[in-house]
C-alpha cells in the first residue's frame, strides 16, 4: 500500500495529539472536506499579546490521513505568531506527514491546514492549488 | 468465505474483461485490475471505443443541416442512436427521447422547463431522502425560484423508501414526485410500479432517475408508467457527454425550451423565434454526435448480452459478496439484505477505519472501489455516517473480484489492527 499507513501515521490516528476543544478560546473555526463530508473544528487560545498561539486543539472525525496531519501540524503551533501561522506553506504540512500523498488524498492531508487558516483569517480559506502543492512534492 | 462449489457465475466475467481494453492496462501493483466502481462510471468495451472513432473517421459531419451525403449519413446515424435508445428503454416513440449530456442535465431540463412553467408559490414537490444530489439540488433550486415547497420521503432503517410516509405526503397533493429507481448509495431497488400508481392516484407526475437501473436491469418506462425518466450513457458502457431524457410526448410538447440557440428553432427573426418540434426543441447547438454512435454501440453490446442476464449475473455477485462480507468481523452494511430489492451495489463500513483509508488500502491491492458520500449526503446523514465504502458490479466482474475484495479488507483490518 505504498507505505502510506506507516506506524507513525497510525499512532497519530489512534491517539491524536491536541484532540478535543478548548473552552474558553480566542479563535474557533470549522470546515469540511467536500469529497467525503468529514468535518473538523479547531479552537485556539492566544497569549496575552493576542498575537501568539498559546494552545490549540482540533476535533471531529475523519480518516487516518486527515487526523494524523492535524495531529502533527498542531504540535508545531504553540509559540508561533498569527502572522507565521498565516504564512505556513501547505507543502510543509504535507511533507511533515512523511508519507507519499497523491492528488486523491491531498484534501485529507490539508483539511487541518484549511481549518487552521480559517481560524486565523476569520474566513473560509480556499483549498491550496493542487498543482502547487504536489509539484515540489512531499517526501516519498 | 467464497467456496469452490458455488456456481462460477451467470456470465463469464473473464470473457467480458477481454472485451474491455482497460483490463490490459498494468496496475502499479503488478496485479490485474479488480474494478468495483461501475456505479460511478462503467468501463468501455472496445466496440464502443471503435464506434466513436469510426464516427469521426468515416461518418462525421454536423447533423440536421448539410445537404450532402456525409451530413445525411451522420444525421441518419444520430437518429438511429435515438431509435435504439427508445427501443432499449421501452419508450413508445423515439420522438420522446431527448439527448442531453447526462442524467443531471436531463433533470435540470425538466426542473427549468416543466417546473418553472407549471409550479407556483405554495405548490409541493416531493423527492426522497435517497436521491442523488442530481435529483435533489435542481428541485431545491426550483422551489427557491418559484416559492414551491419541497418535502422528502423518509428511508427506513433497513434502506427502503417508507411507503407509509410516501402515502402521507402524497395526500398533501404534490405536483411531482422525483424518485430514483436504484439508490447509488444504498443499492435499494425501489418498487416503482407501486410508487407510480400511488403518485398518479394522488395526481402527481413521476420523474424517475434511471441512471443506476438502465445499465443493470431490464427497464421499460412505459411498463413502469412514469412520466419522465433520465439516464447517463457513461454508466452503461457508453461515452461520457451523452445521456437522455425520456418524457411523455404530451408533456414534452407543452414544455418551453430549456436552452435556446441553433437547431431548436424553425424560424428566427430579429424579433423572435419559433420552436422546433420535440425532441429537437430541447437540443440547442451541435449535439454529441460521435458519442451518440458510441451509445448506440453500447446498447447493442448490452442487448447482445440481454439485460435479464446482466441483472442475474450482478445479483449473483451481490449475494456472494454479501455472504462473504457477512462472514467477516467488523463489517456493517447499508441497504436491504434481500437481493430481490438490492442491485449490484454494496455500501459498507469497516469498523474503526475511515472509508477513505479502506479505499486507499484496497487500491494498493489493485481493487478499485468508491469511498465517500456518493453524492447522496442526506443518505449519509440519515445513517449518521460521514461516508461509506462502495463496491459495485458489472458484467466484467466475477467471483475472483469478491475474493480480492475480501482479502483486501483483511489487509485493511490487519493494517489498522481492528480485527
Amino acid at each position: 500500500m505504498d507505505n502510506l499507513y506507516r506506524d507513525f501515521i497510525l499512532e497519530h490516528y489512534r491517539a491524536p495529539h491536541n484532540h478535543g476543544a478548548l473552552d474558553p478560546h480566542d479563535l474557533a473555526f470549522a470546515d469540511s472536506n467536500p469529497t467525503c463530508g468529514d468535518e473538523m473544528s479547531m479552537t485556539l487560545v492566544l497569549d496575552a499579546s493576542k498575537q501568539r498561539v498559546a494552545d490549540v486543539a482540533f476535533d471531529g472525525r475523519g480518516c487516518a490521513i486527515s487526523q494524523a496531519s492535524a495531529s502533527i501540524m498542531t504540535d508545531e503551533l504553540r509559540g508561533m505568531t498569527l502572522d507565521e501561522v498565516r504564512d505556513m506553506d501547505p507543502r510543509d504540512v504535507v511533507a511533515n506527514l512523511g508519507v507519499p500523498i497523491g492528488a486523491a488524498r491531498l484534501k485529507c492531508a490539508l483539511l487541518g491546514y484549511k481549518v487552521l487558516q480559517g481560524a486565523v483569517t476569520g474566513a473560509i480559506s480556499h483549498w491550496p492549488d493542487e498543482a502547487d502543492v504536489l509539484q515540489k512534492g512531499p517526501v516519498s | 468465505m467464497v467456496t469452490a462449489h458455488v456456481q462460477p457465475g451467470v456470465l463469464d466475467g473473464a470473457a467480458f474483461r477481454a472485451d474491455f481494453p482497460v483490463f490490459d492496462r498494468p496496475h502499479r501493483t503488478g496485479r490485474p485490475l479488480s474494478f468495483l466502481d461501475s456505479a460511478a462510471s462503467s468501463q468501455k468495451p472496445r466496440v464502443v471505443i471503435d464506434a466513436v472513432a469510426d464516427a469521426y473517421a468515416h461518418h462525421y459531419a454536423n447533423v440536421h443541416r448539410g445537404i450532402y451525403e456525409l451530413s445525411e449519413d451522420a444525421t441518419h446515424r444520430f437518429e438511429a442512436a435515438r431509435d435504439a435508445l427508445a427501443r432499449f428503454i421501452g419508450a413508445p416513440s423515439a420522438r420522446e427521447v431527448v439527448f442531453v449530456r447526462n442524467a443531471t442535465e436531463a433533470i435540470n431540463l425538466v426542473a427549468y422547463s416543466w417546473g418553472r412553467t407549471n409550479l407556483h408559490a405554495g405548490d409541493l414537490i416531493l423527492a426522497t431522502e435517497m436521491e442523488h444530489h442530481a435529483n435533489l439540488v435542481p428541485w431545491q433550486q426550483l422551489a427557491a425560484a418559484t416559492g414551491a415547497r419541497i418535502e422528502y420521503v423518509a428511508i427506513t432503517d433497513d434502506g427502503h423508501l417508507d411507503l407509509d410516509d410516501l402515502r402521507a405526503r402524497l395526500a398533501r397533493g404534490p405536483r411531482l414526485l422525483a424518485v430514483t429507481h436504484v439508490s447509488n448509495a444504498l443499492g435499494t431497488i425501489n418498487p416503482i410500479v407501486e410508487i407510480t400508481r400511488m403518485a398518479h392516484e394522488a395526481g402527481a407526475l413521476v420523474l424517475l432517475d434511471a441512471a443506476q437501473s438502465v445499465p443493470h436491469m431490464p427497464v421499460d418506462v412505459a411498463a413502469l408508467d412514469v412520466d419522465f425518466a433520465v439516464l447517463s450513457g457513461h454508466k452503461m458502457f457508453g461515452p461520457s457527454g451523452i445521456g437522455a431524457l425520456w418524457g411523455r410526448r404530451d408533456l414534452l410538447d407543452a414544455m418551453p425550451p430549456f436552452m435556446t440557440g441553433g437547431s431548436m428553432i424553425t424560424r428566427v427573426t430579429l424579433d423572435g423565434a419559433d420552436w422546433n418540434e420535440v425532441p429537437w426543441k430541447f437540443e440547442a447547438g451541435t449535439p454529441a454526435i460521435a458519442e451518440a454512435a458510441g451509445l448506440a454501440a453500447a446498447i447493442d453490446y448490452l442487448e447482445g448480452i440481454g439485460m435479464a442476464k446482466v441483472r442475474a449475473h450482478e445479483r449473483f455477485l451481490f449475494d456472494q459478496a454479501w455472504a462473504a462480507l457477512s462472514d467477516m468481523p467488523g463489517i456493517r452494511f447499508l441497504g436491504p439484505d434481500d437481493s430481490d430489492e438490492h442491485a449490484g451495489v454494496i455500501s459498507f463500513m469497516v469498523d474503526g477505519v475511515h472509508p477513505h483509508d479502506v479505499a486507499t488500502i484496497l487500491d494498493g491491492e489493485g481493487v478499485a472501489v468508491r469511498a465517500g458520500h456518493h453524492c447522496a449526503q442526506p443518505v449519509m446523514l440519515r445513517y449518521d455516517l460521514p461516508a461509506t465504502t462502495r463496491a459495485s458490479f458489472s458484467v466484467y466482474n466475477d467471483l475472483d473480484d469478491i475474493v480480492r475484495l475480501t482479502d483486501a479488507i483483511r489487509v485493511t483490518q490487519r493494517t489498522f489492527g481492528t480485527a
